[in-house]
């Protein structure tokens, strides 16, 4: 965690006018992050539930605050879907930070702080900790978007950033009263395992208020509709780079937050909101495929499947099965792969035509055959074809949400039809079909553009035909959150996920 | 007739004496040292006096007594860390003052008169400035000590004496300045005239004027329960007022807009931890047996007072006026800290004291170097792109907004959380609740400046940032530094206060 940290301190020491280096500094930390985050998987020993990688140290003694961070199945995924999201943003956006209100060195200084946090975030066994970060997380990424992005950037980054204090701000004020209540009951503490045991001293009112503070935050991050209105924005604003860690790491910590918190720290509350929450996500899941086929710009249709994408993996985890845990956390890796894929090169489209209405790419295919097939395989995984990532974890989420809501999960379904609506006009539209005037000389991928995205596709693929080194890691920790506050799954389950 | 000689306990008077002390040197350099070096020697002997206090108040940290002075001061954990807040603040302040770029050249000139053109060509400078703020000091200090109505009200006349001068000292728009400070008179002199009447009726209630007395007759019940509601609630608008809170605000947004903008960073910050602290005092120790009665008033003061500042700072276009109503917000969130009435309470209050002092001292600070040819810009269009011209101090100023904003890693989010957290152990979750809310309210204004810094291009009107003198840098850099390592490693300040932080009864 302390490593990207180390490489963005490095970065500012570097004068600004040497450019290449700032660059070649950034992409080393990344990669050498990326690695150690392999390592950690490897060494991560799934059958164990316990958290692992355990460090500790007081902070705040007076208030019990921790710096504690260890990880589980769940975390240890998340974090590796981040390290290794990073360098792919450094390599594909290789001039991304010139276009901006400052030099590049500003970019990559918020490119590592931003990754430091999001380890961190994912990291924290300490709630207050978690906080700090969560709320100043928005600080880099506000001004990434805010100086680097495109169109009505600051409009952008201040919605952005507004409605993410304010979901903080409810939060905090959920945490006060939850600390305030540990006092009370053995001491002020901010772990989230001791935090955990509260649940059985609360009246029903006083848990269904400080679930709904924490899950407002989280539904705001995440987002969920009706809480989702600044990611279309954001997204259209930013830079592919920032947008693929905004949408596909950022918001991770939304519905991350979810299981970790709202689940383990509420658990009655949580079994009284679901109808509610349900019904939210499944208006997520068919509002945002709805708007995206009707979307014109294409980050936006991005953004607007993120939206219907998210509302599968909160379907998932309320469904409090393991199936729907597991498959809602693969979900998150898979998503954050598919959309990084689409940002991406969706961001080379647009930076070479100089337009982002997807009716200007006519012909792509036949123009530059690398950019359209990487799109097209992107596309093919956002909408859960079988074969690639997003197809186990879609199956996964809807099986185990069948097993307790089968009329959430049907309606669900219709979501996969309006997929593939939404994602097979665009490439129809823009890779196939007749060549658009004014594209036909447009350039295919670069070797540095396609050694950035051979990774991305390459996990996808991968995880499609074999997930299984991810599930292994997951499932063990998903069913022993549901398990510690007992949640049973509703059938005498077959052996969660495969 | 017996007359016995009062005993006063001077170590722990040494700090107020020793200000006191400076301030008459520095009337008699005023009347007798040469005009050349009159600055430069005010300048040491405000600065040294003020360290000698503080050493002096170190002395005797772990000192407390309830008569220090015959029962009317009371030296305490609780008054030493507000005593020691203000030194600090005011030090830092009069590194501001220092620059005297922003004080009219000869207070006495009639605004656009022959005299003043005169003055300014000779290049005079207002050098009284140095006693006032001394003597202004001073009673800051004796004001959270005081542990009787008539001490009480004696360091609040004089205290606020010296600052109705000093906000009239504006070298721009002085008519504005002088306007300012004749209303801050007038306004003050109003609520002083409130406050004795508090006395009278709470003498009336108990025939005791000390802290003490009042509160047995309180936990005796014997009194008539009219006269001291009717006592509290006078006191309690004469303190308001002097913090800001709504509705008795009205004076704050001129004043902060019309004063010299060093003295607004001093009235800012040192005024509140020392109207804060004697508030803390009065509350915990004379009336804490009664807080039914008053409890729910002060409350509904605290909700108000944080929402409708929140709300109108959101239209302001001026940035003095917008951290003006941005310290009646944070009035409201320390109020809080008095509401809830207990130990975490107080040691959340002086903490959020101390850390907005600071954050305070350092936007005002940064304030006086946006210029152009007439002097300060405060007009928040014309900061428009100062990101790009001047990246660091654009940024200083952005950690600041970020720290009243309440964001994590800076010291307002401690404070802040702490606060609140006493609060709600107290069982005010209105309180919670609203002051959650309107920090977010508050977040938007703060954030639209720093939108208004980063995000704008620069408007090329000759708006400009001076070099900023040595004595101006270290007050930014120290403020900016302690904002920022309080926010993330804040526990040795906690624990120290926690340690201390406790009123003599």
């Amino acid at each position: 965690m302390v490593l990207p940290l180390i490489g963005s301190v490095l970065v500012a020491l570097i004068p600004n006018d040497q450019v290449l280096r700032i660059k070649q500094a950034a992409l080393g930390t990344t990669l050498l992050v990326a690695i150690t985050g392999v390592l950690a998987w490897v060494k991560f020993d799934s059958g164990n539930t316990a958290l692992q990688f355990v460090e500790s140290a007081k902070w705040i003694p007076s208030f019990g605050i921790n710096y504690a961070v260890g990880v589980d199945g769940l975390a240890i995924v998340l974090i590796l879907m981040s390290v290794l999201l990073a360098p792919v943003v450094v390599l594909a956006g290789w001039n991304e930070s010139e276009g901006g209100r400052w030099s590049a060195k500003v970019y990559y200084i918020l490119l590592l702080i931003l990754e430091t946090m999001m380890i961190g975030v994912f990291s924290a066994t300490d709630l207050f900790l978690f906080y700090v970060l969560f709320e100043a997380i928005l600080i880099p990424v506000y001004f990434l978007i805010g100086g680097f992005g495109t169109g009505d950037r600051a409009a952008a980054a201040v919605k952005f950033l507004l409605y993410s204090l304010f979901g903080g701000l409810v939060m905090l004020a959920a945490i006060i009263g939850l600390f305030v209540i540990s006092g009370t009951h053995g001491g002020y503490t901010f772990d989230i395992a001791r935090l955990s045991e509260l649940h059985t001293y609360m009246s029903s009112t006083t848990q269904n208020l400080l679930f709904l503070g924490f899950f407002i935050a989280f539904a705001i991050k995440a987002p969920v509709w009706p809480l989702h209105t600044w990611l279309p924005d954001a997204a259209e604003s930013a830079t592919p780079g920032t947008s693929v860690l905004l949408v596909g790491v950022l918001d991770k910590i939304g519905t991350f937050g979810m299981i970790r918190f709202c689940l383990t720290l509420f658990p009655d509350a949580s079994k009284t909101f679901t109808p509610l929450i349900l019904v939210l996500a499944v208006i997520s899941i068919l509002y945002g495929a709805f708007l995206a086929i009707g979307s014109r710009d294409i980050k936006r249709l991005i953004a607007y499947t993120s939206i219907s994408h998210f509302g599968f993996i909160t379907m998932g985890i309320f469904a409090m099965t393991s199936q729907g845990v597991s498959g809602a956390t693969l979900y998150m890796f898979n998503h954050g792969f598919s959309t990084a894929a689409l940002f991406l090169v969706a961001g080379w489209m647009i930076s070479r035509r100089g337009s982002s209405t997807i009716s200007d790419f006519g012909g792509l295919q036949r123009v530059t055959p690398v950019m359209a097939w990487s799109f097209f395989i992107a596309g093919m995984s956002s909408l859960a074809l079988p074969g690639l990532s997003s197809f186990v974890s879609e199956f996964l989420v809807l099986v185990g949400t069948y097993t307790r809501y089968p009329v959430a999960a049907v309606i669900a379904t219709f979501g996969i039809v309006l997929a593939a609506l939404y994602i097979l006009i665009p490439v129809q539209k823009a890779l196939h079909g007749p060549v658009t005037p004014g594209n036909e000389n447009l350039p295919d991928l670069t070797l540095r553009e396609k050694i950035a995205i051979a990774p991305v596709i390459a996990v996808i693929v991968a995880l499609g035909f074999y997930p299984s080194p991810l599930l292994n890691v997951i499932n063990p920790s998903s069913a022993h959150i549901l398990e510690v506050q007992g949640f049973t799954d509703p059938l005498p389950s077959e052996s969660a996920g495969k | 007739m017996d007359f016995t000689a009062p005993v006063l306990n001077y170590a722990l008077l040494a700090p107020i004496l020793i200000v006191l002390g400076g301030a008459l040197v520095g009337v008699l350099i005023e009347a007798f040292a040469p005009r050349a070096s009159r600055h430069n020697s005010q300048l040491f002997v405000t600065i040294a006096s003020l360290v000698a206090a503080l050493s002096a108040l170190l002395r005797v940290r772990n000192q407390s007594s309830a008569s220090a002075a015959m029962g009317s001061v009371a030296f305490d954990g609780a008054g030493f860390l507000l005593q020691a807040s203000i030194l600090i603040i005011a030090i830092l302040s009069v590194f501001l003052i220092a620059d005297q770029e922003n004080f009219t050249a000869l207070a006495a000139a009639v605004p656009g008169s022959e005299e003043e053109r005169n003055s300014l060509q000779a290049d005079l400078r207002v050098t009284e400035v140095y006693p006032l703020t001394l003597f202004a000091v001073a009673r800051m200090l004796l004001f959270p000590l005081a542990s009787d109505l008539i001490t009480l009200f004696v360091a609040l006349e004089m205290l606020s004496l010296p600052l109705y001068l000093m906000a009239g000292l504006s070298r721009r728009r002085r008519l504005l300045s002088q306007e300012s400070a004749l209303k801050y008179f007038l306004l003050g002199a109003f609520s002083s005239a409130f406050f004795l009447l508090g006395i009278a009726y709470l003498y009336g209630y108990s025939s005791s004027i000390t802290f003490a007395g009042i509160q047995a007759s309180i936990t005796g019940g014997s009194g008539n329960d009219v006269f001291l509601l009717l006592g509290i609630a006078f006191i309690s608008v004469g303190l308001l007022f002097k913090v800001g809170a709504v509705p008795f605000h009205a004076w704050s947004p001129d004043v902060y807009q019309g004063a010299p903008t060093a003295i607004t960073g001093f009235m800012a910050a040192a005024t509140k931890v020392a109207a804060f602290g004697a508030i803390l005092r009065i509350y915990y120790v004379a009336f804490a047996n009664d807080e039914w009665q008053w409890k729910p008033v002060l409350i509904v003061i605290a909700i108000v007072t944080m929402v409708f500042s929140s709300v109108v700072a959101i239209s302001q276009r001026d940035v003095k006026r917008m951290l003006a109503y941005s310290s009646i917000a944070h009035a409201g969130f320390l109020l809080s800290g008095v509401i809830a009435l207990n130990k975490s309470g107080l040691e959340a209050s002086i903490f959020y004291l101390f850390v907005y002092g600071l954050a305070t001292l350092g936007a005002f600070g940064i304030v006086t170097l946006v210029r152009d040819s007439s002097g300060e810009v405060t007009d928040l269009n014309r900061w428009s792109g100062l990101g790009k011209r001047s990246p660091i101090l654009a940024s200083v100023f952005a950690l600041d907004l970020l720290s009243f904003a309440g964001i994590p890693m800076t010291s307002g989010f401690i404070g802040k959380f702490s606060i609140f957290s006493a609060a709600y152990e107290s069982g005010s979750t209105a309180i919670l609740i609203s002051g959650v809310l309107s920090s977010a309210i508050a977040a938007f204004f703060y954030i639209r400046i720093i939108v208004i810094m980063f995000f704008k291009d620069p408007v090329e009107d000759g708006t400009s940032v001076v070099i900023p003198s040595a004595l101006t840098t270290t007050t930014i850099a120290v403020t900016s530094v302690l904002t920022l390592v309080l926010g993330i490693y804040p526990a040795p300040l906690i624990n120290f206060i926690a340690s201390s932080a406790s009123f003599i009864r």
